[in-house]
C-alpha cells in the first residue's frame, strides 16, 4: 500500500528519526533558539557552542515532531559541526531549495560531500505540506547564528 | 464496499451527489475522512448557487427592482429554513454570520462586551474548539473585569459534571459557552442538563454546534439555550455563512457588533439608530448566494431526514469504535458514552503527521494536527497531535475497514 513512500521515508530518515543524533541539551550553549510549527505542533530548541573564530564546535537539539523534521534536525547538526557560520548559511540555502525543489544545481560547487549527506530528505519536495517540516531545524539554526532571540518557524 | 447500511438510507444514491466522491486518486477512490473539518458539497447545493447567481442576483434589502425583490425573497426563505431545521420559534432569532467563529465572536463582543458585567464570569470546557474559547481570552484580557472559568473533561472525554457546578456554584458565571459535540472527542455533551444547571444559577449559555447540528437533530425550543451557533460548510453547505440563533429579547439587549449598511434604522452625520434584529447583526452586504446555498443544504439533509442521519451515522460509529479499536498501537482519544463520527487516534510508532502522509498516499484524507484544540490534546498528554477521521453522510462501512487496513500497514511501515 505504501511501497512507494519510502523515497521519502528512505531507511536513513526512519532510522535518524527514531535515534535522532546529537538529540540533547548543550548546558553550556553559547548560542540558543526555539524553532516552532504551532499549526502542526513541531517544536525544537538548538544549542550552539561556537569556536573563537566563530565556526560550530558543537551542536545539539531537543523537541518533539514527525519522522522528517527529527531527522532533518539529526541531519542538520551532524553536517553543520565545525562549519563556518557563513558555510552553514550556505548549507541552509541550498537544503532550502532542494527540499522545495528536489534538485539543487549549485551544490557541485563546494560543500558536495555535506550536501550528499541531506540528499535524502529530497523527497519531501513531492509533499507540498510536508517541506516545512524539514525546513524548521535550518531555520532555527539561521536564527541561532543570528542570534536575533525570535522564535523560528517555517510555517 | 459501499452497501447500503440501513434500510431506506442508499449510500449509494447519496454520494452520486457528491461530485467530488467520483475522483480517483492515485487509481483509488478517494476516501474523503475530514467532514468534520468542512464537508464536501452535493450537487444540489452547487446548483443551487449557480441558479442564484445565474437568474436571481441582485444585493438584498435594497433595490426596488424585480431582481433584488427575488435575491431579498431567497436570503429571507433560507433563514426561514435555517428557523425550521432547528425548530427556533422565530426566524427572528436566526441572524447570519459568516462562520462559527463569528457567530460566537458576535456574541463576545455584543453580550460579553455590552451586556455582561464587572465581576461575572464565562465558563467554558477543556474541550473547546479554539473558536470557543480564544474570544473569551480576548474578553478576559479586555480589562472589564470579567473572570474566565475552565471546566474540566473526564478521562472518557466526557464534561464533568461536578466540576462543572462547582464552578457555577457562587452565582458569578454569567454566560456558559460550552460546544454541542466535540471536534476532536467526537462527545456529545449532555446540552439540556448543560442549560438547566446554568439557568438555576443564573448563567446564560451559548452552545457551539459546529458539529452537533451536523449529527444531530437539534430543537431550539427543546434545548432551551440562550445563544445556538452552526456554519454552513460543515453542514454541506458553502463557506463564508454561518448561523448564531439568538433569543430575541437577548438581541433587544445587545448592541451591534459591527457597524455599517444595512443594520441602522437611521444615520445622520452625528449618529444613527440601530435596526431591529435580527438585521442590527447583520452589517454590509451579507452572504447571499452562500445563503441560498445553506438553504438547498438543509432542504437536502431534511429530504433524507435528520433520524436516517443519525440510525447511520450510529452504525458507523458502532463499526469505526470495534475496527479502530483492533489495529495494533493505536490510541482512541476520548471514549464518551454519547459520541457522533469524529475519532481522533495516535498511533504507537508514527507521528500524526507522518502517519498522515502515508494514509494521504493511500487515498484517505483525515485532519493531523490538534484539530483547533491545543488544550485538549495537552490534557491527554498528545502535545504532538492526533489524526483524525470524522464522517460525513457520504461515508460508508468499507471506508471505515480500508481506514483499519491502511493503519495497521502504516505501523508496519514504520516498524
Amino acid at each position: 500500500m505504501f511501497d512507494d513512500l519510502r523515497d521519502l521515508y528512505q531507511e536513513v530518515i526512519l532510522d535518524h528519526g527514531r535515534k535522532p543524533r546529537n538529540f540533547r541539551r548543550l548546558e553550556d550553549a553559547d548560542r540558543t533558539a526555539r524553532g516552532d510549527n504551532p499549526m502542526c505542533g513541531d517544536r525544537m530548541e538548538l544549542f550552539l557552542k561556537l569556536r573563537p573564530d566563530g565556526a560550530i564546535e558543537d551542536v545539539a537539539f531537543q523537541g518533539r515532531g514527525c519522522a522528517i523534521s527529527m531527522a532533518s534536525a539529526s541531519l542538520m547538526t551532524e553536517t553543520v559541526k565545525g562549519k563556518s557560520p557563513a558555510e552553514a548559511h550556505i548549507l541552509g540555502d541550498r537544503f532550502r531549495n532542494l527540499a522545495m525543489t528536489g534538485a539543487c544545481p549549485d551544490c557541485g560547487a563546494s560543500l558536495e560531500e555535506e550536501m550528499e549527506r541531506l540528499q535524502p530528505l529530497s523527497g519531501v519536495h513531492e509533499f507540498p505540506s510536508r517541506v516545512k517540516c524539514a525546513t524548521l531545524a535550518w531555520h532555527t539554526l539561521n536564527a541561532a547564528l543570528d542570534g536575533s532571540g525570535k522564535e523560528a518557524t517555517s510555517e | 464496499m459501499n452497501a447500503p447500511v440501513q434500510p431506506g438510507f442508499d449510500v449509494e444514491r447519496i454520494r452520486a451527489d457528491f461530485p467530488v466522491l467520483a475522483q480517483q486518486h492515485r487509481g483509488r477512490p478517494l476516501v474523503f475522512l475530514d467532514s468534520g473539518a468542512s464537508a464536501q458539497k452535493p450537487r444540489q447545493v452547487i446548483q443551487a448557487m449557480v441558479r442564484s447567481m445565474e437568474e436571481r442576483y441582485a444585493n438584498v434589502h435594497r433595490g426596488a427592482y424585480r431582481l433584488s425583490e427575488a435575491a431579498t425573497a431567497d436570503y429571507e426563505a433560507a433563514r426561514a429554513a435555517v428557523a425550521r431545521f432547528i425548530n427556533a420559534a422565530d426566524p427572528r432569532e436566526v441572524i447570519f454570520t459568516t462562520n462559527s467563529t463569528a457567530a460566537i465572536n458576535l456574541v463576545a463582543h455584543s453580550w460579553g462586551r455590552g451586556v455582561m458585567q464587572p465581576g461575572q464570569a464565562v465558563l467554558v470546557s477543556e474541550m473547546e474548539h479554539h473558536a470557543n474559547l480564544v474570544p473569551w481570552h480576548m474578553l478576559r484580557d479586555d480589562n472589564r473585569g470579567i473572570e474566565l472559568r475552565i471546566c474540566r473533561v473526564t478521562d472518557a472525554g466526557e464534561l464533568d459534571l461536578e466540576d462543572f457546578e462547582a464552578k457555577l456554584a457562587d452565582g458569578k458565571v454569567g454566560l456558559v459557552a460550552v460546544t454541542h459535540m466535540s471536534n476532536v472527542l467526537g462527545t456529545v455533551t449532555p446540552a439540556e442538563r448543560i442549560v438547566a444547571m446554568a439557568h438555576a444559577r443564573g448563567a446564560k449559555v451559548l452552545l457551539d454546534g459546529s458539529q452537533a447540528a451536523v449529527h444531530r437533530r437539534v430543537d431550539m425550543q427543546a434545548l432551551g439555550a440562550d445563544f445556538y451557533a452552526f456554519t454552513g460548510h460543515k453542514l454541506y453547505g458553502p463557506t463564508g455563512i454561518g448561523v448564531l440563533w439568538a433569543r430575541l429579547e437577548h438581541q433587544e439587549r445587545m448592541p451591534p457588533f459591527l457597524g455599517g449598511g444595512d443594520m441602522i434604522a437611521s444615520v445622520t452625520l452625528e449618529g444613527s439608530t440601530w435596526a431591529e434584529p435580527p438585521a442590527k447583526f447583520e452589517a454590509g452586504t451579507p452572504p447571499i448566494v452562500e445563503a441560498v446555498g445553506l438553504h438547498a443544504a438543509i432542504d437536502y439533509v431534511s429530504a433524507i431526514g435528520m433520524p436516517a442521519l443519525e440510525a447511520h451515522e450510529h452504525t458507523l460509529v458502532d463499526h469505526a469504535m470495534r475496527r479502530l479499536s483492533d489495529v495494533a498501537g493505536l490510541t482512541l482519544l476520548g471514549r464518551a458514552q454519547d459520541r457522533g463520527g469524529v475519532f481522533s487516534f495516535a498511533l504507537d510508532n508514527a507521528h500524526p503527521h507522518d502517519l498522515a502522509t502515508l494514509l494521504d498516499r493511500a487515498g484517505i484524507a483525515v485532519r493531523a494536527g490538534r484539530h483547533c484544540a491545543e488544550p485538549l490534546h495537552a490534557r491527554f498528554g498528545l502535545e504532538g497531535g492526533t489524526c483524525r477521521a470524522s464522517f460525513g453522510l457520504y461515508t460508508t462501512l468499507g471506508e471505515i475497514d480500508y481506514l483499519a487496513e491502511a493503519l495497521t500497514k502504516a505501523r508496519e511501515f514504520f516498524s
